[in-house]
């Protein structure tokens, strides 16, 4: 994946100015900075939930940018939310189930008239559904309506929901915001994991601990702008990084 | 498990309407049945359309009407076979359907509630306006019954197996549909969109899909309702009918195909029991809607099991879940 001089305004606010950076494939990159630096305004011109004024956005060799976010998770992008978007009146179950969407074609009238193929299809669905369930630990409440999950939960379950539409490229935004200690290093286990799997992994997140020990590559946001791009330990001693974000705190550690 | 249960389900459903045609003799009956038969079949539809996919329709009487007025002309003037009238009557309501659903769908909440409210207007209008056609605000008669390989429907208890029979079929459609592939896609773009859309769902086609859907439903059970009385006029289907289907909805619980089933029933048969309907209809459904929506908003068969369990949990001393 790769963005080339991606700009997006809001009226006169330059949310996301000129950015570029490359993710390769397989890698752990996270994007970081202060609130309001663009960061998550970055990911939806990624995963097409907004489209960029200016500049591209390549997945796999292909120009995405512009492209309805239905369309870019078919092509293998999946993402989970800050704030979590859960299909709260469904069951922890059938929200994995929902990530099997693109990977699976019965369509209304099939649903309706269930022939005997939507049924075999269905099966695999429910058995997929249920292994990614069990990767992240919640094969236990399958059955439970997914709104009633404490938040640590919700956002496993999402990472599940979004890890069922086989994606090649995973966007994880705020993972760990509302975790407490236990959680995180739960979390930074999975990422690691899904590393393993051979996904590609793009992270927004501000717990610093956990962004140091898991990424690769590191790239800085301020004010919208590019300011550093990087393994992590060039990152920590960048010092417009450390003026803008880190503090003087993580020079010393 | 589930299976069994699931076809016990069914198999309940199928005794209780040949019960009742064995054991049910006055004619009075079976209209009133027939009349709930259409309505559930409206009030599914317009349910997969509010209740599943959380998007409000304020004019679905147009699409029974659309599906009414078809049979009833191509019928009644033109001499059409009534199972033909009846196909392109979903044609019609269908293709209406999506060529609303197109712009409206587009919009949320207020804005699309205003657009359906707009659409069931203009087609009443039509229906009223257009004379030479419709036969105006008098009606059109003359709609002849249907029959079934050379056997005619034309009492109620005759059109009765039929209406019965059309509607247990939608109902294990309507129930396979939501627990599919195309059904959870639905339910989920309810709860959020963004959700829904990250994992591959284009949501405004899943509308738009299931939109049309539910005008076929409102179709077919228009195309009944002319052949049963023979006679249809525009009344039937104005704003009014659109905000009773509504009302049948919500008390028989929003998501719930057999609560659907309730809410038609209830909402037919209360009219034609309480006299005093006949003079306060607006004001009592505008009530019972209210009483519902701030009592039991998941209608009555949850509702009243929820105030069960609340109940239970209050003896036991133990925390209401939330």
């Amino acid at each position: 994946m790769e963005l080339q001089r991606v700009s997006l305004a809001f009226g006169g606010l330059q949310a996301v100015e000129q950015v570029s950076f490359e993710v390769a494939k397989g890698a752990i990159k996270a994007v970081i900075g202060p609130n309001g630096a663009g960061k998550t305004t970055l990911f939806n011109l990624v995963t097409g939930f907004l489209a960029p004024q200016q500049g591209r956005i390549i997945f796999q060799g292909e120009e995405i940018q512009g492209r309805p976010a239905h369309r870019i998770a078919w092509q293998g992008i999946a993402r989970t939310f800050q704030l979590v978007q859960l299909f709260d009146h469904m069951t922890v179950l059938e929200n994995v189930m929902v990530g099997r969407h693109r990977l699976s074609r019965s369509g209304l009238l099939a649903g309706a008239l269930q022939f005997p193929w939507t049924r075999t299809e269905e099966k695999g669905i429910r058995a997929e559904a249920m292994e990614f369930l069990e990767f992240v630990g919640l094969a236990n409440r399958a059955q439970q309506p997914a709104a009633i999950l404490p938040l640590g939960l919700k956002r496993m379950l999402e990472i599940a929901r979004a890890l069922a539409s086989a994606p090649t490229l995973l966007l994880l935004d705020e993972p760990a915001s509302g975790l407490d200690a236990v959680e995180t290093e739960r979390l930074k286990d999975l990422i690691l994991a899904l590393k393993d799997r051979g996904l590609t992994l793009l992270l927004v997140e501000h717990d610093m601990g956990l962004t140091m020990e898991v990424a690769d590559e590191i790239a800085v946001l301020n004010y919208g702008k590019l300011i550093a791009d990087g393994p992590p330990r060039a990152i920590q001693k960048n010092p417009e990084v450390i003026a803008a974000y880190l503090g003087t705190d993580w020079q010393s550690q | 498990m589930r299976l069994s249960r699931f076809l016990n389900r069914w198999v309940l459903y199928a005794l209780a309407v040949l019960g009742l045609a064995l054991f049910l003799r006055d004619e009075y009956s079976f209209t009133l049945l027939n009349f709930i038969g259409i309505h559930a079949l409206l009030v599914v539809g317009l349910n997969l359309l509010l209740g599943y996919a959380g998007q409000i329709s304020l004019g679905h009487a147009a699409f029974f009407g659309l599906g009414a007025y078809t049979s009833g002309i191509l019928t009644a003037t033109y001499g059409v076979n009534p199972w033909l009238a009846m196909a392109a009557g979903l044609g019609v309501s269908g293709g209406a359907a999506f060529l609303i659903g197109i712009p409206a769908l587009k919009l949320r909440g207020y804005y699309l509630a205003m657009a359906t409210l707009g659409f069931g207007i203009i087609v009443y209008i039509f229906l009223n306006e257009a004379h030479d056609l419709t036969g105006g605000p008098s009606g059109l008669s003359g709609i002849p019954s249907l029959s079934l390989a050379g056997f005619p429907l034309n009492t109620p208890h005759r059109l009765y197996l039929l209406i019965w029979i059309i509607l247990g079929l939608i109902l294990a459609l309507s129930a396979n549909l939501v627990n599919s592939r195309t059904g959870r896609a639905i339910r989920a773009l309810h709860d959020s969109e963004a959700g829904a859309e990250s994992l591959g769902v284009d949501t405004f086609r899943m509308k738009l899909k299931i939109f049309v859907w539910s005008a076929l439903y409102a179709s077919l059970a228009g195309s009944l309702y002319a052949h049963s009385l023979n006679f249809i006029a525009p009344g039937s289907f104005g704003f009014m009918f659109s905000i009773k289907l509504v009302t049948m909805v919500v008390l028989g619980g929003m998501a719930s195909i057999w609560g659907s089933l309730l809410g038609a029933g209830v909402l037919t048969v209360l009219p034609e029991m309480l006299t005093v309907f006949h003079d306060f209809e607006v004001v009592i459904f505008g009530a019972i809607l209210m009483v519902v929506m701030i009592f039991l908003p998941r209608g009555l068969v949850r509702g009243i099991l929820d105030l069960y369990e609340f109940r239970r949990y209050k003896k036991k001393g133990g925390h209401i879940p939330v």
